[in-house]
């Protein structure tokens, strides 16, 4: 069984049909890509999966539970994390609050302890901290627990954003053009850092992408998506020799 | 030492160099050492206080460190400011240099003997502090009373506008709720009075009970929120601001139109049980469960919600509970303040509650500081102490008071001390150890 089915997505934003008829499995472990020319409506597919839109039409299933109509921090906290294409992280706040924020679903010590400081309360954030930490280790920035986000550079912060997003113990983890604005060392880096979270961790991870390298290198299955419509869908060699495929995107824009 | 940067004026690092002479002596005291030195300057107070004050040509002791003489007669400037020297600034100084050693080596013991000990030696200090100096004036004792309730106001104020960024208007409403609540309970149930007539239950078993009547009052406040936390669920910003005002004013004319609390003539005789130490207790409690919920990851959710919501909200942070609890908490901690408040005053009235009062809590939180408790605590006290110079000045108070926090917001928009975190156990830790201090150690051992 898919551990995510999507059936005939559809949605609109006012008159504009942003996705139409979209359908995706994802088997556990699976690492998918998505692409696209800009506009296409890859941001808004993710978007509608992680609820914070709810599609017009069609069906999204977790592992046989609907999705559609659940707030987004209940769709989180089900196991589907994911960064931002634009950087949304908490400008106040550390790295290590950040990673920390993120093991909000799994705290159980509840307000008796927030308020009064349990030993379950200590018990449990010093595991988040150990967590936390254990995650930034593995993105290579441990050594920036302590800093204000603000303060870091851009690959960085794009680490931060992963870090946070793997606090939640996804089984999915959806990833929105996280090599987008990085130079060619921080992108080989970034494709590093992504093969190493899923060869420890082993979740499915469903990828945007713009750039050709980063798809090709790392997924296994990749649709094309134009105007919201998915024209093709297969493993990276069928999706590079694809006439539609060169002709709607890859032909004009894109080389090898 | 006094290392600033080249291109400051020959001036300004003269004055730097001179300031790092002054600390460095007392560089290595712990905030025992400060305590012990303030006890001792208050202590002085009592004893040659009031004859150097005479001499210095004072008829009084001055109550507020002199703030509020110096506006009514400027000639006594130098005097209050060598009666603050002798009296509060060299004693305390002296003694935090000399007993460095000593308290040092007493903080380690403490805290290695049991850190909640150690707390409570301090918390007591500082009640010495302020009960000995409050000793001298009623006056003082007012207004460290009405420090300490503001302190309260501004920390749990801070919760929703600094912790979670809201600009929230509406606790002058939550205050009101807490302060009726409370004075509708004691003096309606456990005091004669002309207004509910006589005491329907003893007065003692009021007295035991009024810590369960705050509460009350701060449950009151807390569901009297709810009516501004549901909107903020979907607005932000200026209309949140808008309505949280708007409650504000309903729950004004709400109380200017019950005859049962007595309208617009307000409500009096309310029972003298927030003492200083009734109310001191409740300033640390509050600070204390406050400042233990603003460092959880549920508190910092707060954090995320102002940062970055979507954000929030896709890293499973329930930001509905979240504004939901903040706004509760903040409330229930307000009314508290409102019952106390009322105590302290022991009158009460719905246009107290009103929009000055609002310009004073929101100058109180955003000159102290966002986003911090030391900031609340700073706030609250500045503000209040300026209010009590200005008094004098009535009508020009309200000129002044909102200036400050257009200054404010535009040389430093998140106040004095802003997003900190406070960590009283780290404050009462002893200090880095001199060669004196490890033989006097090793010689007290
Ligand atoms: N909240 C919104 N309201 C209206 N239109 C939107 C909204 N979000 C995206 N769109 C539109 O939907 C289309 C797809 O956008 P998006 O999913 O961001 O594209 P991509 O991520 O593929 O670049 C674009 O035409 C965009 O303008
Ligand atoms: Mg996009």
């Amino acid at each position: 069984m898919p551990l995510l089915q999507i059936d005939h997505m559809t949605h609109f934003f006012g008159g504009l049909r942003a996705v139409h008829d979209f359908n995706l499995e994802v088997v556990p472990g699976q690492v998918r890509g998505l692409i696209g020319p800009n506009g296409a409506g890859k941001t808004t597919i993710f978007n509608l999966i992680t609820g914070i839109y709810s599609p017009t039409e069609g069906t999204i299933n977790l592992e046989g539970d609907n999705l559609v109509g659940l707030y987004p921090h209940q769709i989180a906290a089900k196991g589907l994390a994911r960064t931002f294409q634009n950087l949304r992280l908490w400008r106040h706040m550390t790295v290590l609050e950040h990673v920390k924020q993120a093991r909000y679903s799994k705290l159980k010590y509840g307000l008796i302890g927030a308020f009064f400081g349990t030993p379950r309360r200590q018990r449990e954030e010093e595991q988040s901290d150990r967590i936390a930490r254990e995650l930034l280790e593995l993105v290579g920035i441990s050594h920036l627990a302590d800093q204000v986000v603000t303060n870091l550079p851009y690959g960085a912060q794009r680490r931060v954003e992963l870090a946070r997003a793997l606090a939640i113990e996804p089984k999915i983890l959806f990833l929105d053009e996280p090599t987008a604005g990085m130079n060619p060392e921080e992108l080989d880096q970034m494709m590093d850092i992504i093969r190493q979270v899923h060869n420890e961790l082993g979740m499915a991870i469903y990828l945007i992408e713009h750039r050709m390298k980063v798809v090709m290198e790392l997924c296994q299955v990749i649709q094309t998506l134009v105007f919201g419509e998915v024209i093709a869908e297969g493993t990276p060699d069928e999706i590079r020799k694809d006439p539609a495929v060169i002709d709607a995107y890859l032909g004009k824009e894109v080389e090898f | 030492m006094a290392a600033t940067n080249n291109n400051s004026s020959p001036v300004r690092r003269r004055i730097s160099q001179i300031f790092a002479r002054i600390r460095e002596p007392v560089s290595g005291a712990p905030l025992l050492g400060w305590l012990l030195g303030a006890l001792v300057a208050v202590i002085l107070e009592q004893l040659i206080g009031l004859s150097l004050a005479r001499m210095l040509g004072m008829s009084r002791i001055p109550a507020l460190f002199g703030i509020v003489i110096v506006l009514q007669k400027p000639s006594l400037i130098p005097s209050v400011i060598l009666y603050d020297l002798l009296i509060y600034v060299l004693p305390t100084y002296i003694i935090a240099w000399l007993s460095t050693a000593f308290a040092n080596w007493s903080a380690a013991k403490l805290l290695n003997f049991n850190k909640w000990v150690a707390v409570l030696v301090h918390i007591v200090l500082i009640y010495a502090v302020l009960h000995i100096w409050c000793d001298v004036s009623d006056y003082r004792l007012l207004v460290v009373r009405l420090i300490l309730v503001a302190i309260i106001i501004t920390a749990s104020l801070n919760v929703i506008n600094g912790y979670m960024g809201e600009f929230s208007c509406s606790h002058p409403g939550f205050i009101a709720l807490g302060a009726y609540m409370a004075s509708v309970l004691t003096v309606g149930l456990f005091v004669d009075d002309n207004f509910y007539g006589p005491a329907l239950l003893p007065t003692n078993l009021g007295h035991f009970l009024f810590p369960v009547i705050l509460i009350l009052g701060g449950v009151v406040a807390a569901l009297g929120s709810i009516i501004v936390a549901v909107p903020s669920f979907k607005t932000r910003g200026d209309y949140l601001a808008i309505i949280s005002l708007a409650f504000m004013f309903m729950v004004k004319s709400l109380f200017e139109n019950l005859e049962f609390v007595g309208g617009a003539r307000g409500l009096g005789g309310q029972p003298d049980w927030a003492t200083l130490p009734v109310v001191f207790s409740w300033t640390i409690l509050s600070i204390w469960i406050i400042n233990n919920f603003v460092r959880s990851t549920f508190g910092k959710s707060l954090n995320a919600v102002r940062d970055d919501e979507i954000a929030a909200n896709a890293m499973t942070v329930n930001t509905r509970r979240t504004k939901m609890t903040a706004f509760l908490f903040g409330a229930f901690w307000a009314g508290v303040a409102g019952g106390l408040f009322a105590h302290v005053i022991r009158y009460v009235n719905p246009s107290t509650f009103g929009i000055q009062m609002l310009a004073e809590v929101l100058a109180m939180v955003y000159f102290g500081g966002l986003n911090s408790i030391q900031g609340s605590i700073v706030g609250a006290f500045s503000i209040n102490l300026l209010s009590e110079a200005l008094r004098p000045l009535e009508i020009y108070k309200w000129l002044i008071i909102p200036l400050l926090l257009i200054l404010v917001m535009i040389y430093r928009p998140t106040g004095l001390i802003s997003f900190t975190e406070f960590d009283f156990m780290n404050m009462i830790q002893p200090k880095r150890k001199t060669k004196e201090e490890v033989e006097y150690a090793a010689a007290a051992d």
